[in-house]
C-alpha cells in the first residue's frame, strides 16, 4: 500500500487491515472529529453453517476506481468533510478480521459521522465486491447479494 | 473483438477472469460468451449488469478491441 499526501486514501489489497492506521492518516490539525467504521467478518450468515472464513473476489482497478466515486459523492454532501480513507479487503479473510475500513475527519462531528455512514452503505451498493462464505465442508456465494447501483442513484442522505 | 471481465459469480461460472470474445455490439459478445462458457454463465449473466469502460451500456451498444466489457453479478462486499 502506498500513502500519499492527497485528502484520499483508497486500497483494495490482500493486507490485514488495520482501522488505527487509517484512524491516524485521516487526522488533521483543523479536525476535531475522526469516525471510523470497520466492518467484520462474522460466524453467523442466512445460510445454516459456521462460517470459518470469506473471500472477497473483485477487480481491484475497478473496486478502486467506484470506491473514489463513492469519496467524490461524500465530499459533494458534506463539503466540511478533511480526509477520507477506504480500504477493503480482498482473498480469504478470517473470522473476525476487519473486511472494510471507513474514517472521516472533519472539524466536528456530525458530518463526520453521517459521511462515514454513506460511504459505508455506499461501498456496499456500488462496488464491484463478492463475498464466499466457507464453512467446514463447503462454501457458497453470499445469498444478500444485490444490483449493483450507481453512486448517483443512491437515496439522498 | 472485446476484452470481457468476468467478476465474482461470472468469473467462477466461465472459469477464467479475462477473455478476449469476438462481437461487434455487446448483445453479440454476450452471445458468444454463453455459448464459450455455457449455461451457468448464461443464468448468471441474466442477473448481471453489464459496464462497458466502467459505465453501464445498452445491449445495442458497438464496441471494439479498445472497449473493456465488465459482466458484473448482484454485489455482496462490506
Amino acid at each position: 500500500m502506498t500513502v500519499d499526501q492527497s485528502l484520499d486514501w483508497v486500497a483494495v489489497s490482500a493486507e490485514r487491515l488495520n482501522p488505527d492506521e487509517l484512524a491516524d492518516w485521516v487526522m488533521r490539525p483543523d479536525c476535531g472529529a475522526i469516525v471510523t467504521f470497520f466492518g467484520t467478518t462474522r460466524t453467523t450468515s442466512t445460510l445454516e453453517h459456521e462460517i470459518i472464513e470469506l473471500e472477497y473476489d473483485t477487480d481491484i482497478d475497478l473496486a478502486e476506481s467506484r470506491i473514489r466515486r463513492v469519496i467524490a459523492a461524500a465530499r459533494e454532501r458534506w463539503p466540511q468533510v478533511r480526509a477520507i480513507a477506504i480500504h477493503h479487503r480482498v482473498g480469504t479473510v478470517a473470522v473476525r478480521e476487519p473486511a472494510v475500513v471507513v474514517a472521516v475527519s472533519s472539524p466536528h462531528r456530525g458530518e463526520a459521522f453521517a459521511a462515514a455512514q454513506f460511504c459505508i452503505d455506499a461501498v456496499k451498493r456500488t462496488v464491484p465486491m463478492w463475498k464466499r462464505e466457507v464453512w467446514q465442508n463447503g462454501s457458497a456465494w453470499s445469498q444478500e447479494a444485490q444490483d449493483i447501483l450507481d453512486v448517483g442513484d443512491l437515496e439522498p442522505s | 473483438m472485446s476484452q470481457v471481465l468476468l467478476l465474482g459469480p461470472a468469473h467462477e461460472a466461465a472459469g477464467v477472469r479475462r477473455a478476449e470474445i469476438e462481437g461487434d455490439t455487446l448483445a453479440e459478445v454476450m452471445a458468444a460468451a454463453v455459448t464459450r462458457f455455457g449455461p451457468r454463465f448464461a443464468e448468471i449473466l441474466a442477473i448481471s449488469r453489464l459496464w462497458v469502460n466502467g459505465e453501464d451500456a445498452p445491449a445495442d451498444q458497438a464496441v471494439g478491441p479498445s472497449d473493456e466489457i465488465a459482466v458484473v453479478p448482484p454485489v455482496s462486499g462490506g
